[in-house]
């Protein structure tokens, strides 16, 4: 299934890590993926964009309106990503507070397992858990076991299961 | 064979691709988008058959030197860098042009189109025109890996120094690279002495350029380099599209997209430099109308030289900036008579970086600015171009250009009789890269300016690679370290204090004794170490106090630490009118509390 999903957060809070979870998970399928990220000065506390697309295409881009897709960890965001997604496509957001697509308070969550860059996974838990994305719970867990530091890897899987389960 | 399959950043398959080609010497110096090359390199270490020796270099110069020699030997070497870097190898980098090289060399030079990261957007493949050096233009990350073992055979077979040049949208994609066996080249180093080559005086430098421009010619027709043809069906006739790099990527999204795959005859361009003249012949026969998509120069365009090519040129593929997905719909629905795209809604900027919550650089800033609110502030290339935000940096132009800008702010105020406080900013990595001849030259033309050597102990903006007063080498292994105190002595500064800018009270008693210094009869440079590690260690985190830091009542909304102080853990919450601390950013250095005028911002201490 192509699919293009775009994550969007600000430097610092776990956007490459969650661009490289789900991108891992398509590797493990034996699908193509490309993958964009921001690196640099850009990374320090700005905001950032990755872009994942799985199967086939050629450019790691995404061009305005053609995202499946949207996780925003920055809801400040939301203005500056939001023409990338398709009118009709899935947004799934960090927010504290009531407004478009599905919001969970992700950073509240990460913070009661001692580290708010947990959000990203707690986020992440949401999507699977919405059936959003091309893969399952399963496989996610797969590539955080692969990607995350071996000291952090229960922690990170308690964000997934903590955004997974939550109502 | 699954197994073998990775996912991979552009610049790790570059890195990896080194190490499988039988890379030897690998010597970079790290700047956005390039840094991972070497750094993947490092981290592939274990796996190179042979010897390999890794090095962060102090500069570019010094690491294409350090490869070129090693090159000599017969060895494969690589000099890594970003496209202003190829700048500051520019000097042996075109001598090598005729000189030529022995074991395969390349030179990897990421270039930044939008930028991202850069203070231009130049090409580097048109610098490889004016250079007479062959230059590839991947298009994908497990192309750019692709072409490097056939880039180290290709520079032995014409013993030419080849470049390879990825951009952003290559160096920071991840992508599904395959992996390969590494080569096993059991290559001794022999140096074969040839003084009519490698000392080269004037008068052998014509058969040099000779033998030079023979070989471009060669290489223009190598087969395995020429532009990749995907035939159209023919219902466009006349008509090609002619795409290098990351724009060939999205252009080929983009036909696939709007249902043109295969509809059209679209020819990749490998290597853009030396282009194949025949190449160039047969798109003036066959084709009425070409469409040249490339970053950011029209290299590939000039050599064409096509009476109906649409592109940089005519103004029809914009001449600046990134060239996006949503650009190239743009330019091809132009091209093509295909309907135009809606007009793309206006970009949002975001949130703007800034230096991260607890940085000891905003410590050392504020105060600066606090001391000499007239000063003028020349700064630098690394993460501290961020004191932008805090108004304490007034220029920032290449790396090292601060001490010397200094200077010359300092002369041409001078010679009308009064001059203003001039505060230089500048990275430990940026001084030892481009700032030790500044200073010295600084000293010896008797300029009255402080130089605040801003010192975290590391290349923060690109991720902290080791500095040489660290003692580490690139595979962290112990070196001998070389301090900034006594060069800065032996450059002849009389006036030298260190101090640990979390302390505001005495850092700006130092600024200010610095400046009574550069103003009294014997003044010339004087400078200020500002020394304390970068947070973004976690031992540095670690190793200082935290505490737990809040806004009291008393908070009066005066936003002074909001707006002068500019830490990302504090905001306005514009409802109550007062600061507020955001706890998930903020890293209980406390070094906002001293900027409250009320004293509204408190601590407890919490480890």
């Amino acid at each position: 299934m192509k699919q293009q999903i775009i994550v969007s957060g600000i430097g610092g809070q776990g956007v490459l890590f969650l661009t490289r979870v789900i991108a891992q998970a398509a590797v493990n399928r034996g699908l193509p993926v490309l993958t964009s990220e921001t690196h640099g000065m850009a990374q320090r506390g700005g905001t950032v964009l990755s872009t994942i697309k799985v199967d086939n295409f050629a450019s790691p881009l995404i061009r305005a309106g053609q995202a499946d897709l949207g996780l925003l960890l920055w809801e400040e965001n939301l203005s500056v990503h939001q023409t990338l997604i398709r009118p009709e496509g899935g947004l799934y957001l960090n927010a504290a507070t009531a407004g478009p697509g599905e919001r969970i308070d992700a950073s509240a969550i990460a913070r009661g397992l001692g580290n708010a860059v947990l959000a990203n996974l707690v986020l992440l838990g949401l999507a699977v858990r919405k059936q959003a994305l091309f893969c399952c719970v399963d496989e996610c867990e797969t590539a955080i076991r692969q990607l995350a530091p071996q000291k952090f890897a229960r922690q990170n899987l308690e964000a997934f299961h903590q955004g997974l389960n939550h109502n | 064979m699954k197994q073998q399959i990775e996912l991979l950043m552009g610049n790790e398959a570059i890195g990896r691709g080194l190490i499988e080609a039988g890379c030897q010497i690998a010597a970079a110096y790290p700047g956005t988008p390039s840094t991972e090359i070497l750094q993947a390199v490092i981290d592939h270490r274990e796996q190179a058959e042979e010897p390999l020796h890794i090095e962060w270099s102090v500069n570019e110069k010094i690491a294409f030197e350090v490869a070129l020699a090693a090159s000599y030997t017969g060895k494969r070497s690589v000099a890594v860098m970003k496209q202003v870097g190829l700048n500051v190898a520019a000097d042996p980098f075109m001598r090598t042009a005729y000189l030529g090289v022995k074991g395969g060399m390349l030179t990897i030079v990421a270039d930044d189109p939008g930028p991202h990261s850069s203070q231009n957007e130049q090409d580097t493949r048109l610098f490889c025109l004016q250079a007479r050096v062959p230059v590839l233009d991947p298009a994908s990350p497990a192309e750019a890996k692709e072409l490097v073992p056939l880039a180290f055979e290709l520079s032995e077979k014409y013993e030419m120094n080849l470049v390879l040049r990825p951009t952003t949208r290559i160096c920071h994609s991840r992508q599904n690279v395959e992996r390969q066996k590494p080569l096993k080249l059991e290559r001794g180093a022999n140096f074969e002495k040839d003084p009519t080559r490698w000392a080269a005086t004037p008068a052998f430098l014509p058969p040099l350029h000779r033998r030079l421009n023979a070989g471009l010619e060669e290489i223009a027709r190598e087969p395995g380099l020429q532009p990749r043809l995907t035939k159209g069906d023919g219902s466009r006739p006349r008509v090609a599209l002619v795409a290098s790099g990351i724009a060939c990527a999205h252009l080929v999204d983009l036909l696939d997209e709007l249902g043109l795959s295969g509809r059209v005859d679209l020819f990749q361009v490998l290597m853009p430099y030396p282009l194949n003249p025949e190449f160039s012949a047969r798109l003036r026969q066959d084709y009425s109308r070409v469409l040249v998509l490339e970053e950011t120069y029209p290299v590939i365009e000039l050599q064409l030289a096509h009476p109906g090519t649409v592109g940089k040129q005519d103004g029809a593929v914009p001449r600046e900036g990134e060239l996006a997905p949503d650009i190239i719909h743009r330019v091809l629905a132009a091209f093509l008579d295909l309907p135009a795209p809606p007009e793309l809604p206006v970009q949002k900027r975001g949130q703007r970086p800034s230096l991260c919550p607890g940085c000891p650089h905003r410590a050392a800033f504020y105060s600066i600015r606090q001391c000499f609110p007239k000063g003028i502030f020349p700064s630098d290339i690394g993460c501290y171009t961020l004191g932008l935000n805090l108004g304490a940096v007034d220029t920032v132009h290449c790396m090292g250009a601060c001490i010397s800008q200094g200077v010359g702010f300092y002369q041409a105020y001078a010679q009308d009789g009064e001059f203003p406080t001039i505060v230089v900013t500048i990275g430990d990595s940026t001084f030892f890269h481009a700032g030790i001849p500044a200073l010295i030259n600084a000293v010896i033309q008797q300029a009255r300016i402080i130089v605040v050597i801003l010192d975290n102990a590391t290349t923060a903006m690109t991720g902290g690679q080791p500095v040489p007063h660290l003692g580490l080498a690139a595979d962290g292994r112990k070196t001998r370290a070389v301090a900034i105190e006594p060069l800065v002595r032996a450059s002849g500064v009389d006036f030298l204090e260190i101090c640990d800018p979390y302390d505001k009270p005495r850092f700006e008693k130092l600024l200010r004794q610095a400046d009574n210094y550069i103003r009294g009869e014997q003044g010339g440079v004087a400078v200020l170490i500002s020394r304390h590690g970068c947070i973004m260690d976690p031992a540095v985190r670690k190793a200082q106090p935290s505490w737990q830091v809040s806004v009291i009542e008393s908070c009066v909304g005066c936003r002074r630490c909001v707006d002068a102080f500019e830490c990302p853990a504090l905001s306005m919450d514009s409802e109550q009118n007062i600061a507020r601390i955001n706890p998930d950013r903020c890293i209980g250095c406390g070094t906002c509390i001293p900027v409250c005028p009320v004293d509204a911002i408190v601590r407890e201490e919490t480890s």
